[in-house]
């Protein structure tokens, strides 16, 4: 319980306790899973629909991209999440975007048409897990070398190198 | 010794047929003394307009996000010190904070003054540095000298306080690592008395100075539009017209007890940031000079003692402090699982850190959002169409740190 509101779990919870935020209201159905937890809102939306629901929480004024990234939770599926966190100037407020993908098909669009400030974070996502994004204007590694192989921050990479 | 033939000097260099449009590639770094470290560019210019530019990063990449997640939660705290080098204590209480968040632990109020106060020195240290070497960039040797005087102060101040000059690693997760020390409140009380009038000395020595001001008016033009798409932050967007500092409008660590204004400034070019940066800079002092003031009694850290190490005669005494010192060290603390995302306003500009836990006692995922890898995207859409010789000023004028774009 942080700053006594409660955690909600679960995409029925949310929208009944919390029917008039904004991004709740912006996305409506979009959203496949919620959660309310230590004061942060974390909305779930299909793969397919990350735009349409970036567009749909930036009209409802959710205005500054200002992180994304991902988590690998090998070995277990879906494998990889990517969090979109946007910012608010107007409401004062974080949103994240959360949305799952399996390792067999962990392509996404790139959001670089929404926010161009994306570039670099796909560019960081794609060097250091593997995760490509369609229609990026130019998906090279960024941190790692050119030649590298493998994918750094993938669980499965050992954090001392290859032995 | 026979005499060279110099042949005849060209007066108009010879132009092949085809080549009047070309461009051409040129390499500015990792080595050039203005990219502030090892920032590579690769910049296409037509004569001496800068046609394209294309930032080289990586060469200082350490992994410190998969490090991360090999260590217990506590002992992640060094590692942020390494960061962004320019400002130790704004990472520490960033990574404390996100910790924190997710353990739900209550600080005490004397231990978020304490951080902000110190926070807030780390940003005079973080500015101090930017306009020395700004400076010193656009050819004003001088400045480099003075605000590294004070500096220096800063510096010996840290060092009072945690033994560390720059890799502080102060800010402990529930707290701080130690009492603050007896004297450090008169000694920063002492430098900041003077303080005000060393920010209006720089200001005598730059701001009426014709060189400094004719390069950087007009030059390196951000307008608020792009600043909001290329996620740019800190003073960089509020001298674009950005009003917004997380400080004031998402307060953390009790900066909502705080009054202060927030510096912004329409002008859009390297000298709005500028006047933006040295406006801050008073600002802090008013900031620092207000947590001396009303500094809270109390304890520095939380009371919870499966989380924060004992006090040490506690431990060397008590059977019970010494089972969770030795616990905590060698096997951490589990942290419940979930994700928290927490943002601070550092000198450069919106920091966060999005600290995933699978409920071990190590962190499964640390992400650091720094506000330099937005400002360098940014870096192109300033010098597009304008002289090669402003790249230098414009670099400047975002503050950059390899350190935390690189990682």
């Amino acid at each position: 319980m942080a700053d006594g509101k409660p955690t909600l779990l679960g995409k029925a919870a949310v929208i009944e306790s919390l029917p008039e935020h904004p991004a709740v209201k912006a996305l409506g159905d979009l959203i496949t899973d919620a959660k309310f937890d230590r004061g942060e809102l974390t909305l779930t939306v299909a793969k397919d629909s990350i735009i349409e629901a970036l567009k749909a929480v930036k009209a409802a004024g959710y205005n500054a991209f200002q992180d994304m990234t991902a988590v690998d939770w090998y070995p277990s599926t879906p494998r990889f999440q990517l969090s979109y966190h946007i910012q608010s100037h107007s409401l004062k407020e974080l949103l994240r975007l959360r949305v799952v993908l399996d390792e067999e098909d962990a392509v996404i669009e790139s959001i670089t048409h929404v926010w161009e400030g994306a570039n670099y974070y796909e560019r960081e996502v794609f060097d250091l897990f593997g995760i490509r994004f369609e229609g990026h204007p130019n998906l090279r590694r960024i941190l790692m070398p050119d030649e590298w192989t493998g994918h750094p921050l993938r669980k499965d990479y050992p954090v001392e190198g290859y032995r | 010794m026979a005499e060279l033939d110099l042949g005849t000097p060209i007066l108009e260099a010879p132009v092949a047929e085809g080549a009047k449009d070309q461009h051409m590639v040129l390499n500015m770094g990792p080595q050039h003394p203005s990219t502030h470290g090892v920032l590579r560019l690769v910049l296409e210019i037509d004569g001496e307009i800068v046609v394209r530019l294309y930032p080289e990063i990586g060469y200082l990449h350490t992994g410190i996000e998969k490090t991360c997640e090999a260590k217990f939660y506590q002992q992640v705290v060094p590692m942020t010190d390494r960061v962004d080098y320019l400002g130790p204590m704004a990472n520490n209480l960033c990574y404390c904070l996100a910790v924190e968040k997710l353990l739900e632990l209550e600080i005490p109020d004397k231990a978020q003054w304490v951080r902000v106060l110190l926070t807030e020195l780390t940003r005079l240290n973080s500015h101090l540095i930017w306009l020395g070497t700004h400076a010193m960039d656009i050819g004003a040797l001088t400045v480099f000298l003075y605000t590294f005087r004070e500096r220096e102060e800063i510096l010996r101040i840290f060092e009072m306080v945690a033994g560390q000059r720059m890799m502080t690693s102060y800010f402990r997760i529930g707290g701080l690592s130690m009492e603050p020390p007896l004297g450090m409140y008169d000694r920063i009380r002492t430098f900041l008395s003077t303080f005000n009038e060393k920010i209006d000395e720089y200001s005598n020595l730059l701001t009426g100075n014709p060189i400094f001001v004719n390069r950087l008016k007009n030059i390196g033009h951000l307008s608020k539009e792009d600043a909001i798409a290329l996620a740019v932050t800190g003073p960089v967007a509020r001298a674009s017209g950005i009003d917004f500092d997380l400080r004031r409008d998402m307060p953390y660590s009790s900066y909502e007890k705080f009054q202060f204004k927030v510096p912004v400034s329409d002008g859009c070019d390297v000298w709005a940031r500028y006047v933006v940066r040295l406006e801050e800079m008073r600002e802090s002092v008013k900031i620092i000079n207000q947590a001396l003031d009303g500094m809270p009694e109390g304890h520095f850290k939380a009371d919870a003692p499966k989380i924060v190490l004992p006090d040490r005669e506690v431990m060397k005494t008590q059977m019970e402090a010494l089972i969770h010192h030795f616990k905590i060290i060698t096997e951490g603390f589990a942290v419940p699982a979930g994700e928290v995302y927490q943002q601070i306003e550092s000198g450069h500009g919106s920091m966060g850190y999005y600290v995933v836990s699978d409920g071990t006692a190590k962190p499964y995922r640390v992400h650091m959002r720094y506000p330099g890898l937005a400002s360098l995207q940014a870096l192109e859409t300033m010098c597009k169409g304008r002289l090669l010789a402003d790249v230098v000023a414009v670099i400047g004028s975002i503050d950059i740190v390899l350190g935390e774009i690189d990682r």
